[in-house]
């Protein structure tokens, strides 16, 4: 029996979420002996990118290739899902607990009348338990599904894809009892914030807190995040006084974020803060106050002051990376 | 319109994370319960502007879980709400939470129903979409705004790097986080008010009644092995550990 993986695209460009869902799929597979099947939903002007999913596990690409599933949406989506999955009598199906992931998991799994787990971040041990985040990063729970089918979502950022060279299958697959009269939603604008990465996606994320004291000092933040391809995020005060735009808010009411590297600067470390950012692999303090709690969740960090250390650490980075 | 906003109960926010000896359960003495800050700050504020909006609006409030969860219910019902509603049921997975909304609306007929995004203490962000699934409603997932014009839904929803502006009619099962609304403090005479609207209990539907899931244990983080300090001046040694150790860079 195949896995099936959402692999979620916007015009022919994969996330990179779905990527390593279908890395992580093809782990879970290889332990089974069984293959990796990706639905791609939606036209695509690359084809290529297709078949090129082979390199991240998928054997099989089922595309379906219509236009009025271009925009996401999660009944629509769910509806073509369940009749798929139902055809190929599959038992599992994956996507990762992104945005759209978030919606369309447990709409799939009421529909489809599978067990759900959300938000996992290992493979399942010797006892088919899969290890989930739960009280906001504080603590791990060991979980195990009863049902025969299951609809999982995997926490993004956990899995390091390692890309190989094969070429997956490409079929067209249309759905026979889901259509466009079906659809309920209408997407009338997409907004697309600036910014290098998005910060979900970013895998160092360089984040300013009140001890920047105002917007006009966020210039060294912006060319730290330049220098090392990072995206840029903020503290919840930094965000409600109007410093910087409130989709870069991160913590218990904003994002949660897990970058290989987080870099704190002026942020106190508040365990609200630190809900949104302790699942980063390194965290990076720096902070005048030899007290910040952040300091106890960190892996390295510098006692200074901000407007000093941070102007030299550019410079340090820029000589490591020979940039002059 | 008729609207319903699901409420959950959860740890604080700062509460000391700790389990039983036997790492089975969640260790609930000395642990402050609030109400999930998506449900209260966001779901249902935005559901009581809606209601000052349009008067005429008939707003409920639910949660799955025992009677303790009932102060929580009255707390939010002190903020807005016509009549609340508790199914008895202690819930461990989504699905159960889902199937015991469901029931009750399907009883009840709403045209909106409102989540939080998630709940702080399990973080699934799935009741919201599995109820719409039972429901074979459309669901928009994490709004940041909501806006009706009597007819028509216009949701802002975040994306990856962005937003999505969509439109959609009634029902709709919309699931809520900052931006939606501003949130509010309880003033004396909402209290004084959430203490007579009416509460009522209601039986779990059989389906609800078993998990899909089963929780083995639970553990807490191992402990960072400490920070590693670097003088400040030695920024070079930072780029250096951050390449050579943690190969982050
Ligand atoms: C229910 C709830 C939810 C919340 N959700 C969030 C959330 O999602 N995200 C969030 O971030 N917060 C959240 N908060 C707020 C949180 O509790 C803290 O108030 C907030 O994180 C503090 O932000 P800060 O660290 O930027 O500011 P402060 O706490 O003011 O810290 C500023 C830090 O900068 C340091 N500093 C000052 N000057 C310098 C300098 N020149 N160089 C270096 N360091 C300097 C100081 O030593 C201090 O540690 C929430 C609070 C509640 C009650
Ligand atoms: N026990 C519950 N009773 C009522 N609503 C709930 C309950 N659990 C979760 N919800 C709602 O579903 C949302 C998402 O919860 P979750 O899927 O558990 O993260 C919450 O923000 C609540 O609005």
């Amino acid at each position: 029996m195949a896995i099936f993986v959402f692999a979620d695209q916007h015009q022919g460009t994969f996330k990179k979420a779905a990527l390593e869902t279908l890395f992580y799929a093809s782990q879970l597979a290889s332990s089974r002996q069984q293959e990796v099947v990706a639905v791609v939903m939606g036209e695509i002007n690359q084809p290529r990118a297709l078949a090129d999913l082979g390199k991240y596990g998928a054997r099989r690409v089922l595309h379906v290739d219509a236009a009025w599933l271009n925009d996401f949406d999660a009944r629509l989506y769910a509806l073509v899902l369940k009749e798929m999955l139902n055809q190929y009598a599959a038992d599992r199906c994956l996507m990762p607990h992104d945005f759209n992931g978030r919606a369309l998991a447990p709409y799939l799994a009421a529909q489809w009348q599978a067990g759900l787990l959300t938000g996992i971040v290992s493979l399942p041990d010797d006892k088919d338990c899969y290890q989930k985040q739960v009280f906001s990063g504080k603590a791990t729970a060991w979980i195990k599904l009863q049902t025969e089918r299951q609809v999982l979502t995997l926490l993004p950022n956990t899995f390091t894809p390692q890309p190989g060279d094969s070429q997956a299958q490409v079929e067209r697959w249309q759905p026979t009892q889901v259509s466009a009269q079906q659809k309920r939603i209408q997407l009338k604008e997409v907004q697309t914030t600036q910014g290098r990465v998005p910060l979900t996606e970013a895998s160092i994320i360089v984040s300013g807190g009140r001890g920047l004291k105002g917007p006009e000092n966020w210039g060294m933040i912006e060319q730290l995040a330049e220098v090392l391809g990072a995206a840029t995020a903020c503290s919840r005060p930094v965000a409600d006084a109007g410093w910087r735009p409130h989709h870069e808010h991160v913590g218990q009411t904003g994002l949660t974020v897990r970058p290989n590297l987080y870099i704190a600067i002026g942020i106190s470390g508040a365990i609200q803060h630190l809900a949104g950012v302790n699942g980063s692999k390194y965290i990076v303090v720096i902070n005048k106050d030899p007290e910040a709690p952040f300091f106890q969740a960190a892996d390295y960090g510098i006692v200074g002051d901000a407007f000093e250390v941070v102007p030299r650490l550019i410079e340090a980075i820029k000589k490591y990376k020979g940039i002059s | 319109m008729k609207i319903l906003v699901c409420i959950s109960k959860t740890a604080d926010t700062t509460a000391k994370i700790a389990f039983t000896p036997d790492q089975k359960s969640f260790l609930e003495t000395g642990v402050q319960f609030i109400i999930n800050p998506y449900d209260e700050w966001y779901a249902l504020v935005r559901a009581v502007e809606l209601k000052e909006q349009y008067p005429d609006t008939v707003l409920h409030l639910i949660t799955v879980g025992g009677a303790d969860a009932e102060p929580i219910l009255r707390k939010a019902l002190a903020i807005g709400g016509d009549a609340a509603f508790r199914v008895d049921l202690q819930p461990i997975s989504i699905e159960q939470v889902a199937l015991s909304i469901a029931a009750h609306v399907k009883q009840e007929g709403y045209d909106l129903i409102f989540t939080g995004k998630e709940t702080i203490d399990y973080n699934g962000s799935g009741v919201g979409g599995y109820l719409a699934g039972l429901l074979d409603w459309p669901f928009v997932s994490l709004a940041t705004r909501f806006d009706y014009n009597g007819q028509t839904a216009t949701v802002e929803r975040e994306i990856e790097g962005g937003r999505e502006i969509c439109e959609a009619s009634l029902p709709l099962v919309v699931s809520c986080q900052k931006g939606m609304a501003e949130q509010r403090i309880p003033n004396m005479r909402g209290i004084m008010a959430a203490r007579t609207k009416p509460l009522q209990v209601l039986a779990a539907p059989p389906e609800a009644q078993q998990p899909a899931i089963s929780i083995d244990h639970f553990a807490l983080p191992p402990k960072k092995s400490g920070v590693h300090l670097i003088e400040p001046g030695n920024e070079e040694e930072l780029v250096r550990l951050l390449h050579e150790e943690a190969k982050v860079i």
